[in-house]
């Protein structure tokens, strides 16, 4: 069985800078993946690169064993892959609903039709309403979606994510920010939105990182420098070097 | 499942009330003509309503999908050459009916746009807004270089009665021509709103909003912003072919960078951030233009100042100042504004009117003929070379502005009361 996302060699440069420095990869379907490590590990580049966001300098990306090389980040979103972002990305002008809404669209299958009213689809409203019933939104449907909480926001930023029905889910530090009630509230929906697809996430609560992760990667100066389940993770020598012991000390 | 049930009836009950601004609009477009009779106010009507479709659809890029074009006038004018030079083919002019005559002026406008679309919307922001500019600027130049389309300095015109005629009509009357506008204005405005209903008009307002997002959900931004592009070429012919169909002439004027930034003031003015913002500010300019440019010669000057004042003040146009008050009208507190509007309003008016008052004494005295001293004013003559109505009008001008100013802040304790639900007072 192919990878639902394989890395191999994947290298990334701004100038001399090398960022992220030979990334291999492999992260079967239907698993929960966390990629860790401090700050200016080069996480959220990877991501980006992942996406299409950046190009690579070097190395190659495959979803379902497809190359992503030059694809820009609307195809890669077609292929299957959709991510949620670490400052929330959302239409702050339109309504909840709206948010939603669009990000159905393409999914099914309406791409630039203007034969069609948005307004009269069923499959579109109830689909709408049935993701909006999921992250718990359905009592702010119609407000614009700028003035939600905080909380709010990242919610919605999940169900936009996952709305479109990609099976590989990325989501770059969901609860960044958030308050331990909060918190618990984004790691029950991730949980419950990502059944049966594949998640690939950046995170910095080490509480949510074992909670939800089936493995984890170590990035440390663009290298990962380990990988696997999170007790393995959890033990190995080099990991409690660079990086897990203070962050677990941190955490008690 | 009765959740599911009330939801769908209260979509089913926004569509009756969906339609009832449509039948009113018919209706008002029907009896118009009928309470304005003059020929000169047909006139008028006949120029509204094609600025309202042009405006309508230039707001499809700027409100809708976030793109603020300075060149907007080429494709009207380019539809409206396209409808003048129809008008001139003899025989098949003759073999259609004149109302499908704009029908034409959009394609060709779509075509224009297509073209210029292809590779001006790959960028929104500063990049689209050059582009648009630098394309402006080189079609309206094209107009004394290709002189066998546009007819170099003085245009081309035609005559609509050659067409065929339609039940009867020849279009010789401007009423007959008023009511083929009014039926392409109701068709225009209504395919508009439902473009920014479909999957591709909601897309451009998502890629206003925030193109990265959108890129993200499987849609290329460039896309969506050109298929919107082109649509509002299209009804930017329309337009161009009822002012083709209407004046009988088209020149560079049509084309040029006045007649772009003249739209987007337009627009800007009836605000961009609602579907009927448009049609607001093309009655109220075009009011402005012909109204106004009877009484007085500085007209274009109040015009300006009034761009001026909507862009710092009332950023949302007419439209957002009317939405403003739906919160307080929703909680049933719209009557309590009523009383300090008057008080700080009519001051306010005052200081305006004695502001514009001085303006024209100056106008006259240093610009009427030597020994011209009298002057017409708010239907009073005087000599403007007195020292009295220079006091008069300095007078209401401040009294204006200090009775307003002194008023103003009961007027904004009364607006945050209006807007606030009345369990939230102890």
């Amino acid at each position: 069985m192919t990878a639902a996302l394989h890395l191999d060699g994947l290298r990334k440069s701004f100038g001399k800078t090398e960022i992220i420095r030979g990334v291999d990869l492999s992260i079967e379907r239907g698993e929960r993946h966390a990629i860790i490590g401090p700050n200016g590990a080069g996480k959220s580049t990877l991501f980006n690169l992942i996406t299409g966001r950046f190009p690579q300098s070097d190395g190659a990306v495959r979803l379902h064993g497809n190359d992503l090389a030059g694809k820009a980040p609307y195809e890669i979103n077609r292929m299957g892959l959709s991510r949620s972002f670490q400052i929330t990305n959302i239409f702050p002008k339109m309504s909840v609903f709206e948010n939603v809404r669009c990000s159905l669209l393409w999914s099914l299958g309406y791409k630039y039709s203007f034969w069609h009213m948005v307004g009269k689809s069923r499959e579109l409203t109830e689909g709408a309403e049935a993701i909006l019933e999921q992250i718990n939104l359905t009592n702010r449907r119609d407000l614009p979606a700028g003035v939600l909480s905080y909380a709010e926001q990242r919610a919605l930023e999940i169900g936009i994510t996952i709305a479109g029905g990609a099976n590989v889910i990325m989501l770059d530090e969901p609860t960044a920010g958030m308050s331990h009630s909060e918190t618990d509230y984004i790691v029950d929906l991730i949980r419950k939105v990502t059944e049966d697809k594949t998640l690939v996430m950046v995170e910095h609560d080490m509480g949510v990182v074992f909670g939800l992760a089936d493995r984890i990667s170590v990035l440390v100066y663009g290298e990962i420098i380990a990988t696997g389940t999170p007790e393995t993770v959890r033990a190995d020598p080099k990991v409690q070097e660079a990086y897990l012991g203070e962050a677990l000390e941190a955490e008690h | 499942m009765t959740d599911q049930t009330a939801s769908a009836n209260m979509r089913a009950g926004s569509m009756t009330l969906s339609l009832m601004p449509w039948i009113v609009a018919a209706l008002v477009l029907v009896l118009l003509p009928q309470i304005f009779t003059a020929n000169s106010a047909i006139t008028i009507m006949n120029q509204m309503a094609i600025t309202i479709i042009f405006a309508l659809a230039y707001n499809m890029l700027l409100g809708q999908g976030g793109m603020l074009s300075f060149g907007h006038a080429v494709y009207m004018g380019v539809g409206g050459f396209a409808c003048v030079h129809i008008m001139n083919m003899d025989d098949f002019f003759a073999s259609i009916p004149l109302v499908v005559l704009p029908i034409f002026g959009g394609l060709f406008g779509m075509g224009l746009a297509t073209i210029v679309g292809s590779f001006s919307t790959r960028k929104a922001g500063t990049v689209f807004a050059m582009i648009s500019l630098g394309v402006g600027e080189l079609i309206a130049a094209c107009s004394v270089i290709i002189v066998a389309f546009f007819g170099g300095e003085e245009g081309i015109s035609g005559d609509r009665t050659y067409a065929m005629p339609t039940f009867g009509v020849e279009f010789l009357q401007q009423i007959e021509v008023y009511y083929l506008i009014a039926f392409w204005l109701l068709i225009s405005a209504a395919l508009m709103y439902l473009f920014s209903r479909t999957p591709v008009g909601r897309m451009a307002n998502a890629v206003r909003d925030n193109p990265e997002r959108a890129e993200f959900l499987g849609y290329s931004a460039r896309w969506v912003r050109f298929y919107s592009f082109v649509a509002s070429g299209f009804f930017a012919g329309i337009a161009g072919g009822l002012f083709a169909i209407n004046y009988e002439i088209l020149t560079e004027e049509n084309l040029n960078a006045t007649s772009s930034g003249t739209i987007l003031l337009v627009t800007f003015l009836g605000g961009v951030g609602f579907f009927f913002g448009p049609i607001l500010g093309a009655i109220a300019f075009t009011l402005l233009q012909t109204v106004l440019s009877l009484e007085t010669e500085l007209w274009a000057f109040y015009a300006g100042a009034l761009f001026v004042a909507t862009v710092m003040y009332f950023p949302g146009g007419l439209a957002g100042l009317i939405m403003m008050h739906v919160p307080a009208i929703r909680l049933g507190k719209g009557s309590r504004l009523i009383l300090p509007y008057i008080r700080t309003l009519v001051p306010a008016a005052i200081c305006i009117l004695g502001a514009a008052a001085l303006i024209e004494m100056i106008f006259h005295y240093r610009h009427a003929f030597a020994g011209d001293e009298e002057m017409t004013l708010f239907w009073i003559t005087f000599n403007s070379h007195d020292v009295l109505p220079w006091i008069v009008a300095v007078g209401l001008t401040l009294a204006g502005f200090f009775t307003a100013r002194a008023t103003a802040p009961a007027l904004l304790e009364a607006w945050g009361d209006a807007n606030t639900p009345d369990r939230m007072q102890v």
